[in-house]
C-alpha cells in the first residue's frame, strides 16, 4: 500500500501528503540555525554587556531582529524571487503591510499616549 | 501536591453555582451512561473523536457551539433576571463578586466558545465542497485544531465548580487582571483557556487558506470561487495576521502574573495601555474574522433562494477584501477615551467610518439580487433578511460610536453593548442560523422542520428588539455596562423590557432545540435523496447528501461562476466511463490525545501544579512525536466501491 501512493496521479491522492516540492537540504538549515543561533546569543551578549547607550543598544537590537526575521525567511521558510513563488512573495507583501500599520500605528498611539498622560507615578499619587 | 488547589476552593457554600454544577455532572454521567447503554463507546472513537474527515470536525465545531451557547445564554439570562431585580434599593441574588464572573464568562464564552467555532466548523464543512477538494489540506492538524478548540472550552466550565473564573471583564484588562488586584485563579483560567483554543484556531487558519489556495477542483480560478469560500479566505486571513497577536499578548499577561515581571503593570516601566492597544489590534480583527463567513452564508442563501447569481460577484469581492485589509487601521475606536490626542482620534474615527462602504455595497448587492428574483421565504431566508434590517440598525449606531466625540458620552454605557450585541447577534449568530437551516440536509440528508424554524425565527428576532433595543435608551439615560445594581426609577421599564425580550430569546431557543429534535425523529420523510434541496448554484450541491467520505466520486471540472447550476442547465451530465481508487485520511487519535494533555496541562497551570503540568507537557510532546513514525496515513477506497456510491446517489437525481 505505501508504494502506490507515490506512484498515484496527483490529483487522486489525498491532501497533504505530498512530500516532494522545495523543501530545502540539511546543510541549509545548518546555516540557518547557525545564523539564528548567533543572532540571538549577540542580542542577549548586548543586553547583558553595559558596552551602547541605551538609545543605540535598542537601536541595534531592532536591527538584530529584523535580521533574525530575514534569516528564518531564507533558511526555514524558504522565500526566494523565483517566479514559481509569486504566492508566497504576495502574502509576505500583505504580511508586511499589516505589521507595518500595527506596528507603526501602536508606536503613534503610545507616544501620544505618552505626551498627553500624566506620568504614572504622579498620577497615582493624585490617585491617593 | 496539588498547588494552590484545596478543598476550599469548591465553592459548596454557593447554592446556585452548586447546583449548576450538580446539573451538569448528572448531564455529563447520564451522558457517558447512555452511551455505555448503548455499546457506542467504539463507534464514538472511531467514527467521531479520531475522525480527520473535514465534515465530521466541522459538526463536532458547530455541536461544540451549539453547548456553549446554552452556558453563554444561561449567564446572559442570569444577568438580566439579576438586573430586573436589582433595581430601586434591592441588591438581587447575585453578588457583585459572582455577577462580574457572569458577565466576563459570558462574553468569553459566547466569542470564543461559540461564534468562533460555529464558524470555524462551518467553514470547514462547507469550504472544501465548494471548492471541489476531497478534504481540507492537512486532516490530522485539523482534527488538532478542533480539539485544542474543546480543550480551550473546558476550562471556563471547570472554573464554574473548581475555583473562580475571571471578574476582569471578557478582554481582562491590567491593571485589574494583575496579580495584586486578581489573585485568584479566575484570570489565570481565562488566560490558559484562551491561549490554547488560540493555537487551535491559528491552526486551522492555515489550514484553510492552503486549502483555497492549493485544493481548488481543476479549472477554478479564484475568480469563479464561491462568494462564501471568498469571505472564509478573507477570514482566515484575518486569523492568521490576528491571532498571534492575542498569543503574545496574552502571553506577557500570563508572564506578568507567573513570572513577576512588569509588561502591564502600573510600576518598574510597565503599561497597562500597552496591553488595551495590542488586545484591540487582535480585538478588531476578530469582529471581521467572525462576521466575513456570516456575509458569505448571506449571499449563498439570497442567490440560492431568489434563482438569480449574485449580483455584483466582483465588488462582492472586492468589498470581502477591502474589508479585510481595513479591519486592522481601526482598534483605536475601542479606547478613543484613553488619553491619544485629536490627530489620532480623527483618523481612527474616519477610518472607521470607511469600513461602512464596503459594507453597504454588501447590503445593496444582496438587495439587488433580490430584486426581481422569485423569492422563496424558507428559514434560510428570514433570517438573512431578520440580519439585513438588524444589521444596518447596527451598523448605523456603530458609526455614530466612531465619532470620537460622540464616544465619551457612551464609552462604556449599555448604548455600546446595545451596539455590538447588534452587529454580532444580528450579523454573526443570525448567520450561523442561517447556515444551519441552509446546508442541514447537505450535512446529516435530511431537512429540518420548517415551521418550528420559522417559529424560532420570530421568537429571536422580536426578542432580539426587545432585548437590545431598551438598552440604546438606557445608555443615553447613563446607564453603565456591568452594572450590578441600580437605584434610578427612570430605568426600570427599559430594564423590565430587556428581560422580557431576553426570554423571549429563550422560547426561540426551545424552539431550535425542538425542530432539530422533531426533525430527527421524522427524519425518514424528510429525507434528501436528491441532494439538492434547494435548487442550490454552488458544487457541494451537485453531490450526495450527506456526502461520501471522499466527496466527488470524480473531481470536477470548472468552466466559471456557480459551477452546479450551469451544469444544471447544460442538462443531465454524463456519467464518468471509469472511476479511480481514492485514498482517504486514515483517522488519527492524535488531536484528541494533544488535547487532553492541553486541558489537563492547563488545569494544572492554572492551580501551580507544575509536575502534572510537566506530565501534560512530556505526554502531549510524546504524542507528537509518536504519531510523526506512522506509516500508513490513508486507506484506499477501491474504484469499485466509488462507482457504486455514485450509482447510488443518481438514482435519485432528477433532472429539471
Amino acid at each position: 500500500m505505501t508504494d502506490s501512493v507515490v506512484s498515484f496521479p496527483a490529483h487522486l491522492r489525498t491532501p497533504g501528503t505530498d512530500t516532494r516540492g522545495s523543501t530545502g537540504r540539511w546543510p541549509t538549515y545548518a546555516v540557518g540555525f547557525a545564523l539564528a543561533a548567533g543572532l540571538t546569543v549577540a542580542s542577549f551578549a548586548l543586553a547583558q554587556g553595559h558596552w551602547l547607550t541605551p538609545a543605540s543598544l535598542v537601536a541595534a537590537l531592532v536591527v538584530l531582529a529584523i535580521a533574525q526575521m530575514i534569516v528564518h525567511l531564507i533558511f526555514f521558510l524558504h522565500i526566494t524571487t523565483a517566479p514559481a513563488q509569486k504566492t508566497n512573495i504576495l502574502a509576505l507583501l500583505l504580511t508586511l503591510l499589516i505589521i507595518s500599520l500595527i506596528v507603526i500605528g501602536s508606536l503613534w498611539i503610545m507616544a501620544q499616549l505618552h505626551t498627553h498622560m500624566v506620568p504614572m507615578d504622579q498620577l497615582m499619587q493624585m490617585q491617593r | 501536591m496539588f498547588g494552590k488547589l484545596t478543598l476550599h476552593d469548591i465553592p459548596l457554600d454557593q447554592p446556585i453555582v452548586m447546583g449548576a454544577c450538580l446539573g451538569i455532572v448528572l448531564a455529563g454521567v447520564g451522558l457517558l451512561g447512555l452511551i455505555t447503554y448503548l455499546h457506542r463507546w467504539r463507534w464514538l472513537w472511531e467514527e467521531w473523536i479520531t475522525s480527520v474527515d473535514h465534515k465530521r470536525i466541522g459538526v463536532m465545531y458547530i455541536l461544540l457551539a451549539l453547548v456553549m451557547l446554552l452556558r453563554g445564554f444561561s449567564d446572559a439570562l442570569m444577568m438580566r433576571t439579576q438586573l430586573a431585580l436589582a433595581g430601586g434599593g434591592h441588591l438581587g441574588y447575585l453578588p457583585p463578586e459572582h455577577y462580574d464572573q457572569v458577565f466576563s464568562a459570558h462574553g468569553t464564552i459566547m466569542i470564543f466558545f461559540v461564534a468562533m467555532p460555529f464558524v470555524v466548523g462551518l467553514m470547514n464543512i462547507i469550504v472544501p465542497l465548494q471548492i471541489g477538494a476531497r478534504d481540507v489540506a492537512f486532516p490530522v492538524l485539523n482534527s488538532v485544531s478542533f480539539w485544542l478548540t474543546a480543550a480551550g472550552a473546558l476550562l471556563p466550565n471547570i472554573a464554574l465548580g473548581v475555583g473562580e473564573f475571571a471578574r476582569t471583564g471578557w478582554l481582562a484588562y491590567p491593571p485589574l487582571s494583575e496579580l495584586p488586584f486578581s489573585p485568584g485563579v479566575g484570570v489565570d483560567y481565562y488566560l490558559v483557556a484562551l491561549q490554547i483554543s488560540g493555537i487551535g484556531t491559528l491552526l486551522s487558519g492555515i489550514n484553510l487558506i492552503t486549502t483555497i489556495l492549493k485544493m481548488r477542483a481543476p479549472g477554478m480560478e479564484l475568480g469563479m470561487m464561491p462568494v462564501f469560500t471568498w469571505t472564509a479566505l478573507g477570514s482566515n486571513m484575518l486569523i492568521i495576521a490576528a491571532f498571534p497577536i492575542l498569543t503574545v499578548t496574552l502571553g506577557l499577561l500570563l508572564m506578568d502574573r507567573y513570572l513577576g515581571m512588569h509588561f502591564f503593570t502600573n510600576d518598574a516601566g510597565g503599561n497597562p495601555m500597552l496591553f488595551i492597544n495590542l488586545i484591540w489590534g487582535w480585538g478588531h480583527p476578530e469582529v471581521y474574522i467572525l462576521v466575513l463567513p456570516a456575509f458569505g452564508v448571506f449571499s449563498e442563501v439570497i442567490a440560492t433562494f431568489s434563482g438569480k447569481p449574485l449580483f455584483g460577484y466582483r465588488s462582492m469581492v472586492a468589498a470581502t477584501l477591502v474589508i479585510t485589509v481595513l479591519a486592522f487601521v481601526v482598534w483605536l475606536h475601542h479606547f478613543f477615551t484613553m488619553g491619544a490626542g485629536a490627530d489620532v482620534n480623527a483618523v481612527f474615527g474616519i477610518a472607521t467610518m470607511i469600513i461602512a462602504i464596503p459594507t453597504g455595497v454588501k447590503v445593496f448587492n444582496w438587495l439587488f439580487t433580490m430584486y426581481g428574483g422569485r423569492i422563496r421565504f424558507e428559514p434560510p431566508v428570514l433570517w438573512t433578511v431578520g440580519f439585513m434590517i438588524t444589521f444596518v440598525i447596527g451598523g448605523m449606531t456603530g458609526v455614530l460610536l466612531a465619532v470620537p466625540s460622540n464616544d465619551f458620552l457612551l464609552h462604556n454605557s449599555l448604548f455600546l453593548i446595545a451596539h455590538f450585541h447588534n452587529v454580532i447577534i444580528g450579523g454573526v449568530l443570525f448567520g450561523c442560523f442561517a447556515a444551519l437551516e441552509y446546508w442541514f440536509p447537505k450535512v446529516f440528508g435530511f431537512r429540518l422542520e420548517p415551521r418550528l424554524g420559522k417559529a424560532a425565527f420570530w421568537c429571536w428576532f422580536v426578542g432580539f428588539y426587545l432585548a437590545f433595543m431598551p438598552l440604546y435608551v438606557l445608555g443615553f439615560l447613563g446607564m453603565t455596562r456591568r452594572t450590578n445594581h441600580y437605584d434610578n426609577p427612570a430605568w426600570d421599564p427599559y430594564i423590565l423590557i430587556a428581560c422580557g425580550g431576553a426570554f423571549l430569546i429563550l422560547a426561540g431557543i426551545c424552539l431550535q432545540i425542538l425542530e432539530i429534535v422533531v426533525s430527527i425523529r421524522t427524519r425518514r420523510a424528510r429525507r434528501d435523496l436528491t441532494g439538492d434541496p434547494w435548487n442550490g448554484r454552488t458544487l457541494e450541491w451537485s453531490l450526495s447528501s450527506p456526502p461520501p467520505a471522499f466527496n466527488f466520486p470524480v473531481l470536477p471540472a470548472v468552466e466559471g461562476l456557480d459551477a452546479h447550476w450551469t451544469s444544471k442547465a447544460a442538462g443531465p451530465a454524463a456519467r464518468p466511463a471509469a472511476y479511480d481508487d481514492i485514498w482517504v485520511p486514515e483517522n488519527s487519535p492524535l488531536g484528541f490525545l494533544l488535547a487532553a494533555c492541553a486541558a489537563v496541562g492547563g488545569f494544572a497551570v492554572v492551580w501551580h501544579i507544575w509536575w502534572l503540568a510537566l506530565v501534560g507537557l512530556v505526554c502531549g510532546l510524546g504524542a507528537l512525536i509518536a504519531s510523526s513514525w506512522r506509516e500508513h496515513g490513508e486507506i484506499c477506497v477501491p474504484a469499485v466501491e466509488v462507482a457504486r456510491s455514485d450509482h447510488l446517489a443518481n438514482v435519485f437525481r432528477v433532472n429539471p
